[in-house]
């Protein structure tokens, strides 16, 4: 894929005088990480095909301090944040929607009492609402009738209780939605949280993400579907390891939304 | 002479309630150790988060066979003790049996109370066999004290219980006898076939059998109420505080430090004097960021730690102890009230507290442990009182990162990207737009 698409960014909207409706926290890893640049790309032909009146930060964006945060440095996160926060207000930001579970949380939950207060929505809760309200059509395709098992990222299903908004999305795909034993606030953990994307598990006999990987092809899948970055690669590695990649992919539901409509 | 047992009674009363609240004030003063957080907010929907869990047992019975199996002893528990009023009634005055006048509703009573008291025994057995035949990793990984603690306590039921029902048995065979005293009152569903057993006895030794259980199943409930101080069983007191004054937020905020977001406004003020003077006279000494003990805890961490009854169902949930990490949320729990009943032990001993040059940290909680959790949650989600494994464990970090700087090297790279670049990876700021050209 080498075609540019147009993203407007919060700067441009400004120096025309412009508020975009929603602002898109595109995130580290869906700004860096080629697998979830992929996501990201998924996601903003959907906005650009519903017509939704959004921009990016660009390079204004920072990271929101999730993964300094968890791993303990309260100090490194408060400056990131009180930071980000400077920037996002300056933009007047009334709305914001991420395709990170990791971003939401702390957006939604923990810049509010550093003084950014905004409607955060995951992506698949946004998706959802442009459903609703007509914008976007979502329709079996080429994914109609497949099986698909949805790994709910902790951070958009324990940690915040949205288990519903990416399923329904999934089922209006026609497809054969599957649950794994282990799901919504049972779900287990791709291993990817609290910091641990960035270091060497501990030692143990398994890995986190091969143990729900097993989960996952217990359904016998031909889609494991993710609403995380993070699990994504988590579970794609996973499949890796079991030498299913061939077999079984990895999809964000940004993604399998735009691939069923050849987008 | 014959006010002897209700003196004797008195006095066993006097003694275990005493002994009980003087442990209790204990654990308050335990707990109170910790620092000040603000639980005070939204009492409708404390009380109702209460309601729900701890009287409710809604957690509980997400795990149907202990589930409802709990609920069955707690109901037991719970009902039984109208019961107990009486018995307290009847000991202090010498009379027997004083709520019999409620006749019908008398009977009702009674026969729930041993219906109950039935299936409390099944279901202690059905606990014990899980907890000592069966293969169920959350008890098997219990060694030691924790294991033994864990029996007693159902030892102690099924004694109780069998006293209650024998004290029945020889009543109903004392009425039957048409015996002074006690009056024909009564139904007895479960005890009516354990009174055959006692056919034949004479008047004298069936009394001396029924005030035997009778007396027996007081003082045992007494010594039952005061080895809860010493147990892990605190939960059947503790569940109510602990559900009312969980955390109400979503489960994935974690508080923002106020000290330190004291000092980034501090930097980030473009007015701020860096040269300035303290502005108080004394110098306070800097609060400490994190936890590296129990009392840089916060109280209602303190009180999960002796809410918590060591179930393990946070542990059996933890993706890292499933994977075979040393995590076990459960071990956090359990060493947070380790360590704190030993600082109250030391504050006991010298007043108020002398270094021991022991801490929560090290000592009992290792850093391989805080960094296998993936914050994912599952413990929290899994505890059926509300406790939070995790804070603790985040606070403890904190204090590895903020205050001893002693964060893997891996994640210090990744902390050393985001204060550089603005990502955990080393990629410029400036590039963060170029994925739409790709």
């Amino acid at each position: 894929m080498s075609e540019t698409i147009k993203v407007p960014t919060m700067a441009e909207y400004m120096a025309e005088g412009k508020t975009p409706e929603v602002l898109f926290w595109v995130g580290c890893a869906g700004s860096f990480d080629d697998r979830a640049k992929k996501i990201t790309k998924a996601f903003v032909k959907l906005l650009h095909n519903a017509n939704v009146d959004f921009a990016v930060l660009g390079t204004e964006e920072s990271c929101t301090g999730d993964p300094a945060k968890r791993a303990g440095n309260e100090f490194l996160f408060q400056m990131q944040a009180v930071t980000n926060i400077e920037v996002m207000n300056a933009y007047e930001i009334k709305k914001v929607v991420t395709a990170c579970p990791h971003c939401f949380n702390t957006l939604k939950n923990e810049y509010p009492v550093l003084g950014g207060d905004y409607e955060v929505m995951h992506h698949t809760q946004f998706l959802k609402s442009l459903l609703n309200e007509g914008k976007l059509t979502v329709a079996g395709g080429r994914f109609k009738g497949k099986r698909i098992t949805f790994h709910d990222p902790c951070y958009l299903g324990r940690a915040n209780k949205v288990y519903e908004a990416p399923r329904d999305l999934l089922t209006k795909l026609e497809v054969e939605l599957v649950e794994m034993k282990r799901s919504k606030r049972n779900g287990l953990c791709c291993g990817a949280g609290g910091a641990q994307m960035f270091k060497e598990p501990e030692p143990g006999h398994k890995d986190v993400n091969i143990e729900r990987t097993e989960d996952a092809l217990e359904t016998q899948p031909d889609i494991i579907a993710a609403g995380c970055p993070f699990c994504n690669t988590m579970m794609t590695d996973g499949v890796k390891n079991k030498e299913k990649e061939d077999s079984i992919a990895v999809m964000d539901v940004a993604e399998l939304i735009a691939n069923a409509q050849d987008l | 002479m014959q006010y002897i047992p209700n003196i004797l009674f008195v006095i066993a009363l006097v003694a275990g309630i005493g002994y009980f609240t003087m442990n209790i004030r204990k654990i308050i003063r335990n707990i109170r150790l910790g620092k000040d957080v603000d639980r005070s907010d939204n009492k409708r929907e404390r009380f109702k988060n209460m309601a729900m869990i701890a009287l409710g047992q809604s957690k509980m019975v997400r795990r149907p066979i202990a589930g409802i199996l709990h609920v069955i002893v707690y109901l037991g528990f719970i009902i039984i003790n109208i019961e107990v009023l009486e018995i307290i009634i009847d000991g202090i005055f010498g009379t027997h049996r004083i709520f019999a006048f409620l006749g019908g509703f008398y009977d009702f009573l009674i026969a729930s109370f041993e219906i109950l008291a039935l299936l409390v025994l099944v279901s202690v057995i059905l606990f014990w066999i899980r907890r000592n035949v069966i293969n169920i990793r959350r008890f098997k990984t219990l060694k030691g004290w924790p294991k033994n603690d864990g029996n007693i306590i159902l030892y102690f039921e099924v004694v109780l219980m069998a006293l209650f029902l024998t004290m029945n048995a020889a009543d109903l065979q004392l009425q039957e006898l048409g015996a002074d005293h006690y009056v024909k009152a009564g139904a007895y569903p479960v005890s009516q076939f354990i009174a055959p057993l006692f056919d034949g006895m004479t008047q004298g030794s069936l009394i001396i059998l029924e005030r035997t259980a009778w007396w027996l199943h007081i003082l045992g409930i007494l010594i039952f109420l005061n080895y809860l101080y010493f147990s892990k069983h605190l939960h059947i007191l503790l569940a109510f505080p602990n559900t009312y004054y969980g955390a109400l937020k979503p489960q994935g905020e974690f508080d923002n430090l106020e000290a330190v977001t004291n000092e980034v406004k501090l930097m980030m003020d473009p007015n701020a004097d860096p040269f300035a003077a303290p502005t108080t006279e004394v110098e306070e000494e800097p609060e400490k960021f994190g936890a590296s003990d129990v009392m840089d805890l916060n109280w209602a961490q303190l009180l999960n730690a002796y809410t918590c009854t060591e179930c393990g169902r946070c542990t059996s949930e933890c993706p890292a102890n499933q994977t075979g990490k040393k995590l076990s949320p459960r071990k956090i729990m359990m060493d947070t009230r380790d360590r704190l009943k030993e600082v109250g032990d030391n504050i006991d001993k010298n007043g108020s507290f002398v270094d021991d040059g022991k801490q929560l940290l090290n000592d009992y909680i290792t850093t391989e442990e805080l960094w296998a959790c993936t914050s994912c949650n599952a413990c929290v989600e899994a505890c059926p009182v509300s406790i939070n494994p995790l804070s603790i464990i985040i606070d403890m970090r904190r204090y590895l990162v903020m205050e001893q700087s002693a964060a893997p090297t891996d994640l210090n790279n990744m902390m050393s990207n985001i204060e550089n670049n603005g990502a955990p990876w080393p990629f410029n700021q400036m590039d963060r737009l170029n994925w739409n050209k790709e």
